[in-house]
């Protein structure tokens, strides 16, 4: 198939950028959205140009490093991950815009990687348990209600990718963090230090310059782990809760 | 006290505030409503002068206007806060947007749809509420008794096509406005649940459509009876 990518080039943090057309030729329906970007630097690198800088790592769905908007929407037309993104989701003669998330908290690196470092803090802010956990227990030995472990599993998926905060009208990082806060909340490994992690992660969730939540639901219908909204109202619950409660004056 | 101010200034603390004035606004409409339909008795106004003077006299209501004055004045200024808030979050915007494959238009519209719902606000506040607070309007004597006669006010502007127009258009904006806001703000207090929220979801369709529609039905009818 033959493709038309509008791409968007930026030499560093401080280039203002713009974007840059490419037509491609032959392109395989089978190749991924990434091997599609692969060709292309290939191709640019035989041309002694810069290759095309974007995000990627296990190229299986599972580690959260690939981003891209595609065509309007974070991670491209799919409900996946960019590297589960295949070219047979578009059609032969398509334009195709590919700009990198665009978010106070994700300045532009280079091209269409951004820096998500703003994800890191806020998990180091509490994002944790400080608990021996150990190895894997016996079954039923840790009282937990299959409906609460499979809820918390549920929250656990999220890879950290930031389609979220990219999906979202005011770049608001709440379906993350409110993920992360529900994972351990939700668990008793999570209680000792669940009031705090409250507080902390949503203090540096807004330190890091993320917008607030409008209730769109943008960021859940684009999550790739189709994290629901319903851990924001339980991370709203969980901090207005341990604001009232925590002894952290 | 840091851990009150670190909480309402917070990013969730001001959307809680939005949510909770937000409420208080809904519960305010309906009430309103209810009085505005004294407006539909064939008695010249006599029932909604009587009304109008016990809600500008009554103490516990004269309290509770105050309160509402001050709800108000905080979902708008909070509202721009949260606004300005947002769009320094991402400055620079995508070049192609696919929006309506992932969210109501209504949700992303707030603002906008805010905006409309207050420029009616300021109107209407000139022409009834001041008018009838510092304003010099007719009174009409019932039994003896003298009522500052605020029908003939709503009578004469309902009278008007434009103002009739700009009034439906605005209800319009409160619909959308509502639509979103109502299961939005049960949202952002953390009440969803499976078992209430569907519940919640369902009456905020209903009320967000039928309460703007009843207010605009009033003064169309009130236009339709002067032709």
């Amino acid at each position: 198939m033959r493709i038309k990518l509008k791409v968007w080039r930026q030499k560093n943090n401080k280039d203002k950028g713009g974007f840059k057309t490419y037509d491609l030729e032959d392109i395989s329906t089978d190749m991924s959205f990434l091997e599609m970007f692969d060709v292309l630097n290939e191709k640019l690198v035989r041309q002694g140009e810069d290759p095309v800088h974007f995000d990627h790592d296990c190229r299986e769905g599972i580690c959260g490093m690939c981003s891209l908007y595609i065509n309007g929407k974070p991670h491209g037309p799919k409900q996946t991950t960019t590297c589960q993104l295949h070219m047979r989701s578009f059609s032969d003669g398509d334009t195709i815009t590919v700009e990198p998330w665009r978010a106070t908290a994700f300045p532009v690196l280079k091209d269409l990687v951004v820096d998500r470092s703003a994800f890191d803090r806020v998990i180091q802010s509490g994002g944790y348990v400080s608990v021996n956990t150990g190895g894997v227990p016996d079954a039923n030995e840790i009282p937990i209600p299959k409906k609460a472990a499979d809820k918390a599993m549920d929250a656990a998926t999220c890879i950290g990718c930031g389609a979220c905060v990219a999906a979202c009208k005011n770049a608001s990082a709440m379906l993350f963090v409110s993920a992360k806060i529900s994972q351990f909340a939700l668990l008793p490994q999570g209680q000792t230090e669940r009031k705090t992690r409250a507080e902390k992660m949503v203090a540096q969730m807004d330190a890091e310059g993320f917008g607030a939540c409008t209730n769109t639901g943008a960021c859940s219908a684009e999550c790739p782990k189709e994290i629901s909204l319903t851990n924001i109202a339980m991370m709203n619950r969980e901090f207005f809760g341990a604001k009232l409660s925590s002894d952290n004056i | 006290m840091s851990w009150f101010s670190d909480t309402i200034s917070s990013t969730l603390g001001r959307k809680v505030l939005m949510a909770l004035t937000g409420l208080f606004l809904i519960i305010f409409l309906l009430v309103h409503l209810i009085g505005n339909f004294q407006l539909l008795h064939a008695d010249d106004g006599q029932a909604f002068n009587i009304y109008a003077k016990f809600m500008t006299s009554n103490p516990i209501i004269k309290t509770t206007s105050y309160l509402l004055y001050a709800t108000f004045i905080i979902h708008i200024v909070w509202a721009i806060l949260l606004s300005v808030q947002n769009k320094k979050a991402r400055p620079v915007g995508y070049a192609v947007s696919a929006a309506a494959t992932n969210s109501s238009w209504s949700s992303r519209n707030m603002g906008i749809l805010g905006t409309i719902v207050f420029i009616f606000l300021v109107l209407h506040l000139k022409h009834f509420w001041y008018e009838m607070h510092w304003g010099g309007i007719p009174t009409v004597m019932y039994d003896g008794v003298e009522f500052k006669d605020l029908y003939a006010v709503v009578n004469m502007a309902y009278g008007e096509l434009w103002y009739v127009v700009f009034y439906v258009l605005a209800m319009g904006g409160l619909m959308f406005h509502l639509y979103h806001g109502f299961q939005s703000a049960f949202q952002t207090l953390g009440l969803n649940h499976p078992k209430y929220t569907p519940v919640i979801k369902g009456v905020g369709i209903v009320y967000s459509i039928a309460v703007p529609a009843a207010f605009a039905a009033i003064p169309l009818i009130m236009f339709l009876r002067t032709i």
